[in-house]
């Protein structure tokens, strides 16, 4: 059974259809790319998978589960996490906070207890606190986990925000043009790394992605949007040849010379 | 039946006409209170529009250019009309000098940053006037060509209830003159629609904000002068309830939106002048009544009538 | 938490200043005590403030609001039944009000607890509105707290107010709850629940994808707050003797948000220096009230001089210190202790 399933999902912003009747699913483990022409309704996808659009029709089932309608902390809390294709830091806490605010969800102590630094409280904060230096070790950021977010370079900002949502024991990541803005070094590297967090964490991850060199390098399943709908899906190869994908890109002018 | 039933049956007989005109007087003046409310709320519709903000600060521009006229009047001994314009036009003056010392310069800055200045600024009006005016009312001088009465069909309705709405109608017309019809209003509507976009079209942003705090301010001390003319005490506090209701006024017409700000103004002016005739009891309540419906106009419906969203 | 060398400085600097207290208590005159009261309830009022505003980012100008239901609500409880008969000669305050009479202590707990019932109901707006349309419904609350205590006279008197209130405000009430308060606030905001408000603050929409309840949380700042703020008003109540609905008006709002800026949004250190200072400065600017003579010239004390004075200050600060006394700098022991090491260092090298 798929872990995550888009149901005929329709996105409106009065007049203009963001996304049109969009069904989608993904594997157990699967890496699978979205792309598409910019306005093309990647990003709104992601915003309806999390909880920040309800859909105007349609449904999103998550392990079985319809969480269509569900707010977005409690999606995270079931386990779907995301980063942001701009960059969505606490600028003004440390590195460590803004993975340790990732965790708060799972607290059971209570105010009172946190403010008065009780056992049960105290012994919690202290596996927060394991936990998020290991997943900061986990990106390489442990030796700068207090600094102050805002003062990190990009690339260390992309991924602090991975190890962010990481810190929510997600099963999906979601994960909004990971490699925008990054040397081709830089990207490589990013695509090593998505991969190692893939089979290390045992997650499934969907992202998006304008740098057509990660999406095919990583990905093994990949959706094509175009106006709000799904012009084409397979693998790499398969979108590569498809003459639908070249017309999204290229136009058709371009698409009748060749 | 008893002589008191007799007398309240005759009262209620002889009381359908008499509470028509007495209701058609309250119409009169709901609809004069709705024009100095809707003026005001232009002010604020926009300033809101154009550079986003909520200027706390209006209703003391409101307060200050009703003690214009006074100082007008008492200090220099300006006929009452020449008066008028003097405090319009300085406190036109006044709007542009809040904006450049208390806004511009933290155009770039978070909007907390911003917010907190115009509540400032507000707070500096209101004690700058108890300071140099004195914080007891002082009388609104009433030209006596203003203060006369008229009966239309046996309706009885002041002279200054109509020229209330008049004058309102007119400037109304001009406004909208300015803002659909000139090229500073097209600014206007540019820097409303698109900040960043007019100002990288090359629209002077400073000129056009100027404009639109100096014609905000005037449409106030228009109201003002009339507000004085119908409640004839002034004092350096007068200015935060006809803001608050006039704001109110705005936000329920949609803020950014001129008709709403004039629809919402006449809502809130009928509201105020009917509660008080027929509700009494209530009246003590006006404002937190009106307060009330601008938290639920928030909540429910955040865009107001007219506002996009 | 027992062997950090920071929990027995801070308990020994709690016995100092406690004991300083104590000595004041006896020995200042009272015109330096109430000083010190006031001092003490501006930094409840500016912590509880900045937990809002400057830990959460919610901008709340309700304060005055929250401050007027502990003040009456906890008047309403500790006045005697004859004080209040003499106070209700309108109309006679309802049952079972004008019968009870409760200890100061319980009474202002209650208020503080009636205070946060209705920080709950501020609080739950957030979700809806942001920004500047907050803190109007925020005022708009206040407001409308203050319309509804001048015309329930036979709950709250009306215009006329409370006089003639006990004073049981001194300066171990009045220390002793702001030392509590500046414990619980910072203990928050460095508890887990504490990362949650501030990345709702740097980041609303980030916080939420990452599991952070925003109602909860949100709610909970405007709880506490509130809380801390109807203790305030209790105490000050006791403290001026006389409380009236328009005493709680947005110019109270006003100055507190002043203290907030002034120590800087989201330091609790800044907010207690800006708090004792803006309480002392308050005193001593009553001065420009007062005729005076300079140079064989009179000069009229101007009366309103003071809040004039005090909205300029307001001004520059939110014009050119944008950032406060300590931006959102704390001061710890850690910070201290580096520092003379440093001194030494230098000293010695």
């Amino acid at each position: 059974m798929a872990i995550l399933k888009l149901d005929k999902v329709t996105k409106k912003f009065g007049g203009l259809v963001a996304v049109n009747n969009v069904s989608l699913e993904l594997e157990q483990g699967q890496l699978a790319g979205l792309i598409g022409p910019n306005g093309a309704g990647k990003t709104t996808i992601f915003n309806v998978i999390t909880g920040v659009y309800r859909p105007d029709s349609g449904k999103v089932y998550f392990m079985g589960i319809d969480i269509t309608k569900k707010k977005p902390h409690e999606i995270a809390a079931l386990g779907i996490a995301r980063t942001f294709q701009n960059i969505k830091l606490f600028h003004r806490m440390s590195v460590l906070d803004n993975v340790r605010v990732a965790c708060h969800f799972r607290l059971k102590a209570s105010v009172f207890s946190a403010v008065l630094d009780l056992p049960k409280y105290a012994r919690e904060e202290r596996e927060m606190t394991k936990e998020s230096l290991d997943l900061l070790e986990a990106v390489g950021l442990k030796q700068l986990a207090n600094e102050s977010a805002g003062s990190l370079p990009y690339g260390y900002q992309r991924k602090l925000e991975i190890a962010r949502a990481l810190a929510t024991r997600p099963k999906i990541l979601l994960l909004d043009e990971p490699a925008a803005g990054m040397n081709p070094e830089e990207t490589a590297e990013l695509m090593r790394f998505i991969k190692r967090i893939r089979d290390e964490f045992g997650l499934t991850i969907l992202l998006i992605e304008h740098d057509m060199k990660v999406v095919m390098g990583i990905c093994e399943k990949i959706t094509v949007l175009d106006h709000g709908c799904v012009i084409a899906e397979g693998s790499p190869k398969e979108i590569q040849n498809n003459p639908e994908v070249i017309k999204a890109y290229l136009g058709s002018g371009v698409y009748a010379r060749s | 039946m008893s002589d008191a039933q007799a007398s309240a049956c005759a009262f209620s007989s002889g009381g359908v006409l008499m509470n028509l005109t007495l209701f058609l007087q309250h119409l009169a003046n709901g609809v004069a209170l709705g024009f100095v409310f809707g003026l005001v709320a232009i002010g604020y519709t926009l300033v809101y529009g154009v550079v986003k903000l909520v200027n706390f600060a209006h209703g003391d521009i409101f307060m200050m250019a009703a003690f214009f006229v006074y100082y007008g009047i008492v200090l220099f001994s300006f006929p009452w009309f020449l008066s008028f314009l003097f405090a319009i036009f300085l406190t036109a003056l006044l709007g542009i000098s809040i904006e450049k010392v208390a806004y511009k310069p933290l155009r770039n800055a978070p909007r907390i940053s911003s917010l907190c200045s115009a509540i400032g600024m507000s707070f500096l009006l209101e004690n700058f006037a108890i300071v140099v005016f004195g914080g007891r009312q002082k009388p609104f001088y009433q030209p006596a060509v203003l203060n006369k009465t008229l009966n239309v069909w046996g309706v009885r309705i002041q002279l200054v209830t109509i020229i209330t709405i008049v004058v309102s109608i007119g400037a109304l017309f001009f406004l909208s003159y300015l803002v659909y019809k000139t090229k500073m209003g097209l600014a206007m509507r540019a820097l409303a629609y698109d900040f960043d976009t007019a100002r990288l079209m090359g629209i002077n942003v400073d000129r056009t904000i100027t404009f639109t705090f100096a014609v905000g301010s005037s449409l106030a001390a228009i109201s003002a002068i009339f507000w004085a003319l119908r409640y004839p005490q002034i004092w350096p506090f007068m200015g935060v309830f006809p803001g608050w209701r006039a704001f109110t006024a705005a936000i329920i017409g949609g803020i950014g939106s001129i008709k709403g700000a004039m629809v919402g103004g006449f809502l809130i002016g009928m509201i105020s002048i009917l509660l008080v005739a027929f509700l009494p009891d209530l009246a003590g309540y006006r404002d937190a009544f009106i307060f009330i419906m601008l938290v639920f106009v928030l909540l429910f419906k955040p865009t107001g009538l007219f506002g996009e969203t | 938490m027992y062997k950090q060398p920071s929990f027995w400085l801070t308990l020994i600097a709690l016995v100092v200043f406690f004991a300083f207290i104590s000595y004041a208590q006896n020995n200042f005159d009272a015109y330096v005590i109430r000083i010190m009261n006031v001092a003490a309830i501006y930094v409840i009022l500016g912590v509880s403030l900045n937990l809002i505003n400057g830990f959460t980012g919610q901008f709340s100008l309700g304060h005055a609001g929250f401050m007027a239901i502990g003040a009456y609500a906890s008047a309403l409880l500790y006045m005697s039944p004859e004080l209040k008969a003499m106070n209700f000669f309108i109309k006679p305050l309802i049952w079972p009000l004008n019968r009870i009479q409760i200890p100061f202590f319980p009474a202002l707990l209650i208020g503080g607890l009636l205070a946060a019932g209705a920080g709950f109901l501020v609080g739950a707006p957030c979700m809806r509105v942001k920004g500047d349309y907050l803190a109007i419904v925020t005022y708009g609350f206040s407001e409308i707290i203050r319309v509804l205590f001048n015309n329930l006279q036979s709950v709250t008197n009306g215009p006329l107010g409370l006089k003639g209130l006990p004073t049981y405000t001194n300066l171990w009430w009045s220390w002793g709850w702001a030392v509590f308060t500046v414990f619980f606030i910072k203990r928050l905001i460095d508890s887990s629940y504490g990362r949650a408000l501030k990345a709702i603050r740097d980041n609303e929409e980030a916080a939420e994808a990452m599991g952070v309840n925003l109602f909860y949380h949100k709610t909970l700042a405007f709880v506490v707050g509130a809380f801390f703020a109807g203790i305030a008003g209790g105490l000050l109540g006791s403290l001026v003797m006389t409380i009236d609905p328009n005493a709680f008006n947005i110019m109270l709002t006003f100055q507190i948000v002043l203290i907030v800026l002034l120590g800087g949004l989201g330091s609790i250190t800044g907010t207690v220096i800006s708090g004792v200072l803006i309480a002392v400065l308050m005193e001593w600017l009553r001065i420009v009230e007062t005729p005076m003579k300079i140079f064989g010239i009179t000069i009229p004390g101007i009366s309103g001089m003071r809040m004039l004075i005090f909205s300029i200050i307001l001004m520059i600060s939110v014009l050119f210190f944008r950032h406060g006394i300590l931006g959102d700098r704390e001061f710890s022991w850690q910070g201290v202790i580096s520092f003379f090491k440093r001194r030494q260092s230098n000293r010695g090298g």
